[in-house]
């Protein structure tokens, strides 16, 4: 086993890893920093981000209307000191990452760029055409390369996530191409392993989303919270799941049903008009529109594809050139995996799982209850999102965050070494570790299927935990999950060369994702209410504020290979009470009647 | 949508066993929607659990599946069965690249060319963000936002001739972001990287043949930034033999 120290070892290299990483950089250069990821930092899944990133710029604008936006649009279980803290850093952010060399689309004049975003009151989002996250990423990467105090330890697996007396001691990690454990020692540990939308079948994530970092510090009795909130994007590639940006409606985009009907103001989105209208029909957010998606296919009013309903998005009124200058990367999907042309034909979509709201539980400074863990971006929950994030926050997040994660990870660090007693104990630890990820290399390849299980899995979730959801169901999928979880423990693997097997790394991956899963369904099956993007329709369709305006926290039972136990937790509401969520008209007048001397808040 | 077959065959290399890759044929049915990548994804669940290839994003952005597909270097994400021979296709490692195992390529390589490049901004002074953006016009956006499109998919340097014959050639990839960060309104690192534009192995090992921008999935064209890069070192030669002129290399 191989072994390095460090003083902040960092796990996952997409925006949030490799932000944390340049933060430490640059406030001590000469702290010792290892960041580890399973793929190559460019692969991350930051890259298939497209729509952009928020950050008030316009002087009509005010960090007032992206808090309230980013409140009302998480359905209030949002921690309000947090969200405070990151509107007011959105903007330094994104700056700092056009210092960097981010190709953010400008205007004329030479200034940034913003879109309009679903539930977005004023155009804020910063975007670089469509591949925003591409840009963010390659632009965080190289940058990157500036510091020589980054070791990087590409394509290492994490196994465990080492802690002990109470506190981080490291993480233990696989070269995959070799095979061999690495341990990496450190007092400072910052997971920013991004999401778990693969534990869902049909889902805009890339195949490494496995929502790695979420299990590891589950297991070490770290809550996972609000894990019930599973984000649909209303506009997916049918099939493949593959994302047609939000920026599509930004721009213009319509979406319409089989009778070419812009079925969205049936559902509390209308008046429709010809031009956007910012928090009105299209521009409503996710969790609404893929609602009213599911309501349309069940009065039998979307097409009927090659794989299941779909409705249409409608961008030939925006024309060739517009879509060529600011979507281009959708104007390529389509072509080329539909064979559409979009600026002539109107593109197929269904909503798909995109995003995980919830994630590891952190208070606003990043830190976990473990001292010495800390965690930013999709893994972790912050409290930004509450019940339903808005499109164009996570991009911010992720250099918000990743900052704070980096900042206060090297602090603690400082004050806290870890000591030369401590050593022997964390190989002890190591080495354990390290038999028990070699356990499905141990066994002999049965007739159980890693495939046949992981496909299981996505399927159950998606029948429990989908965009509306019923107890029976949620129940249903809670008991295959346990099974799936016995059958996943007898899994063997064929390939027994330890050289790059990605059969073996596909099995630790799956027993991940088991556990998010778990943590997944059954907070959704103790949460009996219906918010943001948890809807229920077994007789709690309405939202429960004097029961459920709480956090939800899944923690790992007596048992390990037993459900998470689910118990709650408090809210921070510090100056917008919970209130009516609405959008369209309603929202008009709500927001009216909350501002009664004429300033609309 | 019915499903017809199509035989795929893959070149197999496991580095504890094999003294040389091998190739291995797999009957897939597929539809026409379904992409390479989906096909040795395929193999992967139902046929043999121990195939390896690199992919993730599945939508032709992360730059991880690159590989020959019947000896042209492609995303096996966008390159779909339906187009392929209905006598079978052939799947190999990126060609110019050590093997791994299987399908995966050792990219050591490329990442030490694209730490040499200097690839990210050197300020000319330092800027905090309270001052706010620096202004660039469309227009001079325009000037680097097309190498900037790099996914480091790798297509270009199986692609390129010259690299095969000479692995120490800086390569389409790598010129094509050091032109990307030369040409950035924002930089002032033009005299760090020029060297390497300059060197034995820089810009004028391109034989110009232009296949690198004929399969760069991206239009990034590096071929352009190695050809302008070509008549800027020539330029910068010229300049120095001109009395009084300070040599920038």
């Amino acid at each position: 086993m191989d072994q390095y120290q460090a003083d902040v070892v960092i796990v996952g290299a997409g925006g949030a890893g490799l932000r944390a990483a340049i933060a430490v950089a640059e406030r001590d250069p000469l702290a010792r920093i290892a960041l580890v990821s399973k793929v190559y930092p460019m692969r991350s899944h930051t890259v298939a981000a497209e729509g952009g990133a928020a950050g008030v710029v316009q002087a009509h604008d005010s960090l007032e209307h992206h808090f309230h936006d980013t409140v009302a649009g998480g359905d209030w279980l949002c921690e309000q000191d947090v969200v405070d803290y990151f509107v007011a850093h959105c903007t330094e952010e994104l700056v700092q990452l056009e210092h960097w060399g981010c190709p953010w689309s400008r205007k004329a004049d030479g200034h940034v760029n913003v879109r309009a975003f679903g539930g977005m009151k004023i155009e804020r989002t910063w975007f670089a055409a469509d591949r925003s996250g591409f840009h963010i990423l390659h632009t965080l990467f190289q940058t990157s390369l500036k510091h020589p105090s980054i070791r990087r330890f590409d394509e290492h697996f994490c196994v465990e996530l080492l802690a002990a007396e109470g506190s981080t001691r490291g993480v233990l990690t696989i070269d995959v191409a070799s095979g061999e454990f690495v341990l990496i020692e450190a007092p400072a540990v910052v997971m920013a392993t991004g999401g778990a939308g693969r534990v869902f079948r049909e889902n805009t994530n890339g195949g490494i989303v496995t929502g790695d970092g979420m299990a590891l510090a589950y297991r070490c009795g770290v809550p996972l919270r609000d894990m019930e909130f599973v984000q649909y994007h209303p506009t997916c590639m049918p099939g493949t799941g593959i994302l047609f940006t939000e920026a599509c409606r930004g721009e213009g985009g319509l979406l319409v049903n089989r009778d070419g009907y812009r079925y969205l103001q049936d559902y509390g989105l209308g008046p429709p008009s010809d031009a956007p209208r910012n928090k009105f029909m299209e521009l409503g957010p996710r969790d609404r529109l893929s609602q009213a998606f599911w309501h349309e296919q069940r009065k039998g009013r979307t097409f009927e594809g090659e794989h299941g309903s779909v409705v249409h998005l409608d961008l030939r009124h925006l024309g060739a050139a517009r879509l060529l200058e600011r979507l281009p990367q959708i104007y390529e999907l389509a072509r080329e995996f539909l064979g559409i042309d979009p600026a002539l034909t109107p593109i197929p979509v269904r909503p798909a799982v995109h995003y995980t709201m919830g994630g590891i539980l952190v208070d606003g400074r990043c830190a976990a209850p473990l001292p010495g863990l800390f965690a930013a971006g999709e893994c972790s929950s912050v409290g930004i999102h509450g019940a339903n994030r808005l499109g164009s926050n996570s991009l911010s997040e992720l250099c918000v965050f990743g900052r704070v994660a980096g900042e206060q990870a090297l602090e603690h660090a400082r004050s806290r070494p870890l000591l030369a007693a401590h050593a022997a104990g964390t190989r002890r630890q190591a080495q354990q570790a390290m038999e028990r990820a070699l356990l499905p290399l141990a066994r002999q390849p049965g007739r159980e299927r890693l495939s046949a299980i992981r496909t299981d899995m996505a399927v159950s979730m998606e029948r429990g935990c989908g965009i509306y959801r019923l107890g029976s169901e949620m129940q249903t999928t809670c008991d295959k999950l346990a099974t799936l979880v016995e059958r996943c423990d007898r899994l063997g693997v064929g390939q027994r060369s330890r050289l790059f097997n990605t059969e073996w790394l596909l099995a630790l991956e799956l027993g991940h994702q088991l556990d998010v899963a778990r943590a997944m369904a059954h907070s959704a099956l103790e949460r009996r209410e219906s918010r943001g993007a948890h809807q229920r329709l077994d007789g709690f369709e309405q939202r429960d504020d004097i029961n459920y305006l709480k956090h939800s926290l899944a923690t790992v039972g007596a048992d390990p290979a037993g459900p998470p136990r689910i118990s709650y937790g408090e809210v921070r509401i510090t100056h917008s009470p919970p209130g009516l969520r609405a959008y369209g008209a309603a929202g008009e007048a709500a927001a009216a009647a909350a501002a009664p001397s004429g300033a609309v808040a | 949508m019915s499903a017809r077959n199509i035989e795929m065959t893959v070149l197999r290399y496991r580095p504890e066993q094999d003294a040389e890759p091998y190739p291995q044929a797999f009957t897939v049915p597929f539809t026409d929607d379904m992409s390479v990548l989906q096909g040795l994804q395929y193999i992967k669940d139902e046929l043999d659990a121990s195939l390896a290839f690199r992919w993730s994003c599945r939508m032709a952005i992360c730059g991880s599946c690159g590989m020959m597909i019947d000896g042209v270097p492609k995303l096996a994400c966008k390159t779909f069965l339906r187009d392929c021979s209905p006598a079978g296709v052939r799947v190999e490692a990126l060609a110019h690249f050590p093997i791994e195992r299987d399908l995966v390529i050792v990219v050591d390589d490329f990442l030490a060319k694209l730490q040499s490049i200097t690839p990210y901004i050197v300020p000319r002074e330092a800027r905090s963000p309270a001052a706010g953006e620096y202004l660039q016009t469309p227009q001079q956006a325009a000037l680097f936002e097309q190498f900037s499109a790099c996914i480091n998919c790798l297509l270009c340097y199986a692609a390129c001739p010259q690299y095969g014959l000479n692995p120490r050639f800086l390569g389409p990839g790598a010129i094509a972001l050091l032109h990307r960060y030369n040409m950035d309104t924002r930089d002032a690192g033009q005299d760090q990287r020029m060297p390497l534009i300059h060197a034995e192995d820089g810009v004028f090992n391109c034989t110009a043949v232009g296949y690198c921008s004929k399969v760069c999935p991206k239009a990034v064209d590096p071929a352009n930034a190695v050809n302008l890069n070509k008549m800027e070192s020539a330029k910068d030669y010229f300049l120095r033999l001109l009395p009084g002129a300070r040599s920038r290399a």
